[in-house]
């Protein structure tokens, strides 16, 4: 028997470390450490329910496990042979403990190829990689393939750069093949940076050894000897998976000096970012690697040609990498009957907001928005009614209820106003203020522009404080004429990725929820109740019996009543704190 | 050569591969605005961040505008640069620029030359939406001795950096913070004088706007020549002459020496001298070094340092002093016309005149910003009291004569006042790249050989060439020359010699591209190189038509030896006329 006891990132805040320990502790003091095995493994993705701890072979799925409940387990499951049925998933909608992580309806939707090992394996021993056919690819490839077979197949398996821009890794590798140079370089963008996101950090931290197979494998195609893993330093335990991955493969001969005997070498380097959301731009990536300041250049020419230090340098995404290894061995073909005519195989995708199942789901592409959010994601949270959903971070745009059945792939998510991105998927309610959530995403890129280009550096400082007059209640029916003209022309002259992008929050809910933002600067009145200014508290005289709850809990003294009369706030003193709200018993405090 | 076609503007071009747009448009006499943009042509120099976006184009099949600085044209590319998409593009980010650039054009010193005023007359703009609640970046004014850094005005365009960086290798600037807050400014936002720069000022005389700018002396030369109670002397330097006119319209190139000393009389300083006299002192002093090292070398004595290195040029001294501290007993110890003339004034002349250093008040006009921060150095006082009290640059001087309403181009042309405005054609040419070291070889040559030259002019040390040699024939001994300008071209040869890869018996150097006559001080190039070669023919045309060619045949320098200095390198002269040089590694980036 296996208790695979999640060590992602999330997991690991919740003890997920001790929870380990202590069933280790528990199986040694009941002499069943030769019979049950404790694993602590890569990201399950189900995060909104972690500490997950699974039991195989009968896929027993545990969630919100705490260390204490490690007697428990061991005792009941592995000695008796009966679940802990406290700790088993309840499927919201039925009301029925699943007791099979198969039937949940997070999993079954799901199609893991790049998070394959993620939950499955411990991703700091390699031999539990090769016993899932780890380095097997690399070993077909060197002993079977040339450069351009290889190429060939990654390209017919249609696969296309996951970082967000969708370009067609094959003809990215060939490129950098055909330019001669005495050195090239395989970078891995691990800078992930979208907010929410962390599709490439689970893949780190689950399967490192996936994307160091992928690399040499590149490494090979385009005739490059040195890797580098551009890695933020925000993500410490993703280094220290990647470290200790990259010297055992080195101890196997599978990195390093005539790799199974065939005379190729490929070692690989990590370079820590320092957190700059722009160094995710391949360029600015490049540049920050390189030492100077982490700023974008204008393309062409491509890193293809003049890269890392002026060599013509493959730069991938980590989810990129990690479904190479599986195109090889299963083929092109197999991995192209997966997803739509022109996205093939799957997505990752991280699920947040206002959604039952916060977690990393990966799915076929071609599947809908609603499978996603309603199935895997288990809809709304609270019986709220959806409003939107935000793909592609802070590129991306803010799609609606007619949106969601639209096939997810690059293209048609470019098509509705928004776009894939690296797979942020932010669910709304309709208490969100679409108003608020532009400004949000814009208060994030103006933190994070470089600076470099003027559309960039003022423009979207402008669009921030315009959204901003918008929420205050100061906007006018101009201003959003403004809005959309600014938009475009930053989208039209920015330097790169970041700034060309930028503005797309702002255009979506523009787009698809104009009425909102005419509410705001037309009526004074924000229709989902978030902007602050906008509203006001005021106390039903009818409704109100003077228990004098809300003036004792108003921290600014704001209101004021005759015990046992209708009492009065005073909206020059209120801070719109919303404790009256929450004090009152008699549902006398109304919000106008 | 390789070509491509292109359409532009429905106009057929062929030009070379990897052409950019812009040029090729130009080729075609379409004008596309620029504003980071900046081509110094003969100094090899091209800065295109692609940073400010004003000269965005339409590229068919292409999602986004491209910036037409920096895009190679490619083969049947059709290009559009004015349409209304395009037109409507500029004017938003022109308006975004100048949201976040302070409006005090009245008082900014830049006013009347700045490009981004002139690019916002360009595009019509005339109001900008949103103003009264757009927030502004702003940054602390850095003042250091020579420059300004009024860096709410930079508008990122990067050419400071481009040269301080790329052209100088000095590292004094770089951009710093993120976004709207990024700035361009010295490693961990020290101020300059923390900094390793050298003050040559390359960075001011590139910077579009308000941003860098030299620090003014005007109103105190003014305060100064309004007090009854000081003799006020001025002394202009060489490369002055040769550019003043263009402030006033005159042709790039154009000599108005003779005018410079009638509006400087008009002005109200009491003498007009001339740096040129200094220049002359100088290649005694320095000559008689070079031989004197020269001689001992000959006889073997190992403890000579050659080659000999120029010390006139004082960005060059904070050059070295920062990053070649392992060689500061190299350079020649004689120090630069501006000082020795300082030194003069305030000693030889006070005497003649009967007066106490502290009653005169010695001003330089000088095509340069280092020379601020040199007449300041602690080891040109005298009990507190500076040799040179103020030094104001070419464009200062402009402004001066401006002010006092005078007809420049009316002017006669009149003479320098004596004894300290007597100077050679030797001392004219130190303000292009060569001179110095072309003035030294014609006194240095005489004086060694005991021959008088048959021809003046050593065109072999002439040019804009970055580095140059030259090996002059002493009587059978030849003389190893070496030359650089601009500092990146400096560190180069002193790397060589560093290293031991160079064998000079003696290198010039100056720290502007051109010499000083493409000083920081001088009239803004707006990144026409061609003019600092215009500037250049102008000096030698100086020197050609000048009686006297040779510093060592001044009559007024021999009789400052005969009556008060003794001889080159005397004791007066070592205590009045050189210096030593300090190791500033140290003070770099400690609060």
């Amino acid at each position: 028997m296996h208790l695979l006891v999640c060590g992602g990132t999330g997991c690991r805040a919740s003890a997920s470390d001790s929870i380990a320990e202590k069933l280790k502790a528990e199986l040694a003091a009941n002499n069943l450490q030769d019979e049950a095995q404790v694993i602590q493994t890569g990201c399950f993705g189900f995060c909104e329910k972690g500490p997950i701890v699974k039991v195989l072979p009968d896929n027993t799925f545990y969630t919100q496990v705490k260390p204490e409940d490690a007697p428990e387990i061991v005792k009941e499951h592995i000695i008796k042979g009966r679940k802990v049925e406290r700790l088993l998933y309840v499927d919201p909608a039925k009301k029925q403990k699943v007791e099979d992580s198969k039937h949940m309806g997070f999993y079954r939707k799901q199609m893991r190829i790049a998070l394959r090992n993620c939950g499955f394996i411990n991703p700091e021993n390699i031999d539990e990689y090769i016993a899932r056919d780890g380095y097997q690819a690399l070993g077909k490839v060197l002993t079977e393939l040339d450069p351009q077979q290889t190429i060939d197949i990654i390209k017919k398996s249609g696969l296309r750069g996951r970082g967000g821009g969708g370009f067609p890794t094959g003809i990215k590798w060939e490129i950098a093949s055909k330019n001669k140079a005495d050195q090239k370089y395989v970078v891995c963008n691990a800078d992930e940076g979208d907010p929410g996101a962390f599709m490439d950090r689970s893949i780190l931290e689950g399967d490192p050894h996936s994307v160091i197979e992928a690399m040499a494998i590149c490494g090979y195609c385009i005739g490059a000897s040195k890797g580098l893993v551009y890695i933020r330093a925000e993500y410490p335990l993703a280094i220290q998976r990647l470290r200790i991955a990259i010297n055992q493969a080195r101890e196997y001969g599978l990195l390093g000096n005539d790799i199974m005997g065939t005379g190729f070498n490929f070692d690989i380097n990590l370079r820590y970012g320092a957190g700059a959301f722009v160094c995710g731009e391949e360029t600015a990536l490049i540049h920050s690697m390189e030492g100077l300041r982490g700023e974008p250049t204008n393309k062409p020419p491509f890193p293809a040609e003049r890269g890392y230090m002026g060599k013509p340098t493959n730069v991938n995404n980590v989810e990129t990498f990690a479904n190479v290894p599986p195109i090889i061995l299963k083929g092109a073909d197999w991995y192209s009957s997966i997803g739509t005519e022109k996205s093939k195989g799957t997505k990752v995708f991280a699920l947040a907001g206002k959604i039952n199942n916060v977690g990393l789901i990966e799915v076929p592409m071609g599947i809908t928005l609603r499978e996603v959010i309603f199935e895997i994601g288990g809809g709304i949270k609270n019986g709220k009614k959806f409003k939107a959903v935000q793909t592609g971070g802070p590129s991306g745009g803010c799609l609606t209820e007619k949106h969601l059945d639209i096939p997810i792939d690059f293209d048609n998510l470019i098509a509705a106003g928004s776009m894939m991105g690296s797979g942020g998927m932010i669910v709304m309610d309709e208490d969100d203020c679409m108003v608020s959530v532009a400004k949000f995403y814009l208060d994030f890129t103006v933190e994070e522009s470089c600076g470099k280009c003027s559309p960039c550096r003022i423009g979207n400082k402008r669009l921030y404080e315009l959204l901003d007059r918008i929420t205050k209640g100061e906007g006018t029916l101009e201003d959003l004429d403004r809005l959309r003209n600014l938009s475009h022309v930053i989208k039209d002259t920015a330097l790169c990725g970041l700034g060309q992008t930028s503005p797309n929050p702002v255009l979506s809910t523009l787009d698809n929820f104009y009425d909102e933002y005419v509410a705001h600067v037309v009526d004074k009145k924000c229709p989902a109740g978030q902007c602050k200014s906008l509203l006001r508290y005021v106390i039903d005289p009818e409704a109100c019996v003077g228990c004098t709850a809300c003036a004792r809990n108003c921290p600014v003294n704001a209101i004021s009543g005759e015990r046992k009369k209708p009492h009065e706030i005073n909206p020059d003193i209120c801070i719109k704190c919303g404790a009256c709200y929450e004090k009152c018993k008699f549902d006398a405090i109304r919000i106008i | 050569m390789e070509t491509v076609k292109l359409t532009i503007d429905n106009k057929q071009v062929e030009v070379p591969k990897g052409t950019t747009i812009y040029k090729a448009a130009k080729k075609l006499g379409i004008d596309i605005p620029v504003l980071c943009y900046m081509e110094l042509h003969d100094l090899g120099v091209e800065n295109k961040p692609a940073g400010c976006r004003i000269c965005v184009v339409e590229v068919e099949g292409r999602r986004n505008l491209a910036p037409s600085c920096s895009t190679a044209c490619i083969e049947g590319m059709v290009v559009k640069t004015h349409t209304t998409r395009v037109i409507n593009a500029r004017r938003t980010v022109m308006e975004l620029i100048l949201s976040d650039h302070p409006k005090d054009c009245l008082t900014c010193p830049k006013s009347g030359r700045c490009e981004l005023q002139d690019m916002a007359i360009k595009l019509g703009i005339r109001e900008i939406p949103g103003q009264e609640y757009a927030e502004m970046s702003t940054y602390r004014k850095d003042f250091s001795p020579s420059i300004i850094r009024d860096v709410d005005k930079c508008i990122m365009c990067r050419r400071c950096e481009t040269m301080c960086n790329e052209v100088q290798t000095v590292g004094a600037l770089s951009a710093v913070n993120r976004g709207f807050m990024a700035v361009v400014a010295p490693a961990f936002e020290q101020d300059l004088e923390k900094s390793p720069c050298t003050y040559c000022g390359q960075c001011v005389a590139v910077c579009p706007t308000g941003a860098l700018t030299e620090v003014d002396h005007t109103a105190k030369v003014i305060r100064a020549i309004a007090d009854p109670n000081k003799t006020v002397l001025v002394q202009t330097a060489p490369a002055v002459r040769a550019a003043l006119g263009e402030e006033f319209g005159l042709k790039p190139g154009t000599l108005v020496t003779g005018k410079m000393v009638a509006a400087l009389r008009q002005i109200g300083f009491d003498y007009i001298f001339d740096t040129d006299f200094a220049a002359d002192l100088t290649i005694m002093e320095e000559g008689t070094e070079l031989l004197d090292r020269l001689t001992r070398f000959l006889d073997g004595d190992k403890s000579v340092k050659l080659p000999i290195l120029t010390s006139c040029c004082p960005a060059w001294v904070n050059f070295f002093e920062h990053n070649f501290t392992d060689m500061l007993d190299v350079p020649s110890s004689a120090k630069s016309p501006q000082q020795m003339f300082g030194a003069i004034a305030k000693s030889y002349f006070a005497e003649k005149l009967g007066k106490k250093r502290e009653e005169l008040v010695v001003v330089s006009v000088m095509p340069c910003l280092a020379k601020k921060y040199e007449c300041q150095r602690d080891e040109f006082k005298v009990d507190g009291n500076p040799d040179v009290d103020f030094s104001i640059t070419t464009r200062e001087l402009a402004h001066l004569i401006k002010e006092f309403n005078i007809n420049f181009e009316e002017l006669p042309d009149e003479d320098f006042d004596r004894p300290l405005g007597e100077s050679t054609g030797a001392a004219v040419i130190f303000g292009a790249t060569g001179g110095v070291i072309e003035a030294a070889v014609r006194t240095a040559y005489e004086i060694y050989t005991g021959k008088s030259l048959s021809k003046i002019d050593f065109t072999e040390l002439r040019g804009m060439e970055g580095i140059r040699s030259a090996t002059i024939d002493f009587n059978g001994l030849p003389i190893n020359i070496g030359i650089a300008h601009g500092l990146g071209n400096a560190r180069k040869l002193l790397e060589e010699v560093r290293s031991g890869k160079a064998n000079f018996h003696a290198i010039e150097v100056m720290a502007c591209p051109g010499g000083c006559i493409g000083g920081g001080g001088q009239p803004l190039h707006h990144g026409d190189s061609s003019i600092i070669k215009a500037r250049m023919e102008a000096i030698y045309r100086e020197d050609a038509g000048k009686p006297i060619r040779k510093s060592h045949e001044n009559p007024y320098i021999i009789k400052l030896y005969e009556e008060f200095l003794g001889k080159p390198m005397s004791e007066k002269a070592h205590h009045l006329l050189h210096t030593h040089y300090f190791n500033k590694k140290k003070d770099v980036y400690i609060k």
